[in-house]
């Protein structure tokens, strides 16, 4: 629906409203990353400085929740890769028994709330004695980042036409070169997208997080810690600021991506 | 024979190749239902069998009970810690959990409403881009970060006081401060607090929806309703509200259950009475009781089951 007319003042007045609502608060981050108060939250800020992103940048622990959450959201999406496009390309591309169950299965870690899948896998990890390591937080991440990656590629799996399979066959290629030089580049920018989102989405995981780390730090944890006890609130504000940055960079890209993604080649079926 | 005879006589099927990978390429192509079993094998394995059995143990255990003097989980079957749910203190965290998730679906369709028709039906060009990067900004920020951005904002001395002040309004949030239940000390230790934190999280999972069930409408139906003699008001009321509905019935799904298994936000923001999330982490964490965290778990569980029941036949699923 478009339409030429002009909305009523009302409504205008309503949508923009809600627009500083949504906007102001992520604003105010990037303010206070450069306030000179240390004590407090105050407002308007008595200052501006950039001594902080310095400060930040010199501290150990920030470095390592850094470092250990990128290692745990780049194996979680590889993992992700891997099983989500297997299953996209199995329930897009074939019938089987259990396609229904299966589909279903994939979607769940992400419909239940976090809580539920993370105190499941902390008993399924006591059950089997499974000590927290970084593996146990990739698993829990895995876990619902298939989805992320299951979703695109499902997508994306079902506009490309089979012809182009069968054609590649047809003229000789054998399953290898079929899968690296058709499906492979059908299919990439869908990966890469799904790849992004699922990545952002681990990057920034608390909640199943919690029960799956131990007493390991991940970046969101130490926010966490740092929210429920602040301590050293100017750091915080450079940390939060360089998160909003290193989340909102991959989401534009996998918007573009699955943007233009629409028009693939031999997509009328 | 060789795989590059092309003359008319070769048979149909290519006789096997040599090496490992061409032969275990060959024998999966041309063992379909062998392929497919492989590409589900991951998941089914991860998905299907620890994560369906984690879940399965789960709902077990609420099932079990906890000794009240040992402390010990007794493994029979009881309905006992079910029942526990309906003492006076579980009931009020259960019944202050949906009571919240409940005020915060319909505050986020009244707020979205608007946003969304804007962006559906006038913006374009610039404003377009906008609204999109003003809902997709705050959908994919860190929680955690918008989370911390409210406690700025609700802090004693952070910009909302300073606006009231400014505005000579103080007044006006001392006496809203003052209602007895949802007020406070102050907003980031009250129930508006934490439902003010709750809103602006899941608003976007609101916008989206109706948005999306917004564009569907034609203009014309608006346009012809107007023609046709109906205020603003009327054409709202009677063709807008109708067929936007599903969508809004889609974004509350996710506003609701959303808030039913968060434990994260009233911990930071609000004061110490529990919600079911905080509920499920002290009863498996620091208090031991695995049974009734189980239990605890099971009721946004049935809260959803019957919302998404109830969603399904007024036909939400179509706008997702």
């Amino acid at each position: 629906m478009h339409s030429d007319s002009r909305a009523s003042l009302g409504l205008k007045l309503a949508a923009i409203g809600g627009l500083v609502f949504l906007l102001a608060p992520i604003a105010l981050i990037f303010l206070y990353a450069f306030s000179t108060e240390e004590k407090s939250f105050q407002w308007p800020p008595p200052g501006f400085t950039t001594r902080w992103i310095g400060v930040t940048l010199n501290r150990p622990d920030v470095w390592e929740a850094l470092s250990l959450s990128l290692k745990v959201a780049a194996i979680s999406t590889i993992l992700a890769l891997i099983i989500g496009t297997l299953t996209a390309a199995a329930v897009a591309r074939s019938r089987f028994f259990g396609r229904e169950t299966i589909s279903l299965l994939v979607v769940l870690p992400i419909a239940l709330p976090g809580i539920i899948t993370g105190i499941s896998l902390r008993s399924a990890f006591s059950l089997l004695d499974i000590p927290f390591s970084t593996w146990t937080i990739v698993l829990g991440h895995a876990t619902f980042c298939i989805v992320i990656v299951y979703n695109n590629a499902v997508a994306r799996f079902r506009r490309t036409s089979s012809n182009l399979i069968d054609a590649a066959m047809d003229l000789g290629a054998d399953g290898l070169q079929t899968f690296r030089l058709v499906i492979l580049p059908n299919i990439a920018t869908a990966l890469l997208a799904g790849g992004m989102l699922a990545f952002a989405l681990s990057f920034d995981e608390v909640i199943v997080t919690t029960f799956t780390a131990g007493n390991q730090t991940t970046l969101p944890i130490w926010m966490l810690e740092e929210l429920v006890r602040p301590r050293q609130r100017p750091v915080t504000n450079v940390v939060a600021m360089a998160v909003v940055i290193v989340t909102v960079l991959p989401i534009l890209a996998a918007y573009y991506l699955t943007r233009d993604g629409e028009h693939t080649a031999g997509s009328e079926k | 024979m060789s795989a590059t005879d092309f003359s008319p006589t070769a048979p149909a099927i290519f006789a096997p190749r040599s090496g490992v990978l061409a032969g275990t390429v060959d024998w999966i192509i041309r063992h379909p239902r062998m392929f497919v079993f492989l590409l589900v094998l991951p998941i089914t394995l991860w998905l299907g069998i620890v994560y369906i059995g984690a879940l399965i143990a789960l709902l077990i255990q609420s099932f079990f009970s906890v000794d009240e003097f040992s402390g010990v989980v007794v493994r029979e079957f009881t309905l006992k810690t079910y029942g526990e749910l309906f003492r006076p203190y579980n009931l009020d965290i259960i019944l202050r959990t949906v009571g919240m998730a409940a005020a915060v679906s319909f505050a986020a369709a009244f707020i979205a409403f608007p946003i969304a028709y804007f962006a559906a039906r006038y913006a374009k060009g610039k404003w377009k881009a906008l609204f999109y990067i003003g809902v997709m900004l705050p959908l994919w920020s860190s929680y955690l970060v918008k989370i911390y951005a409210w406690k700025l904002v609700l802090a004693k001395e952070g910009i909302l006081n300073w606006l009231f002040a400014k505005l000579h309004l103080t007044w006006l949030l001392d006496s809203v401060l003052a209602i007895p239940v949802i007020g406070g000390n102050s907003l980031s230790v009250s129930y508006m607090g934490t439902f003010l934190v709750f809103l602006y999280i899941w608003l976007p999972y609101m916008i989206i929806p109706v948005q999306a069930s917004l564009e569907r409408v034609p203009g014309s139906l608006i346009e012809a309703a107007a023609d046709l003699g109906a205020t603003p008001r009327q054409s709202f009321r009677f063709i807008l509200l109708p067929l936007a509905l599903p969508g809004v019935i889609a974004g509350s799904i996710f506003t609701f259950s959303l808030t039913l298994g968060d434990y994260i936000v009233p911990q930071i923001v609000g004061n110490s009475r529990l919600f079911i999330g905080q509920a499920v982490y002290t009863q498996q964490g620091t208090a031991g009781n695995i049974p009734l965290a189980a239990a605890f778990t099971v009721v946004p569980i049935i809260v959803m089951g019957i919302y998404l029941w109830g969603a399904r036949k007024m036909g939400a699923f179509d706008a997702l």
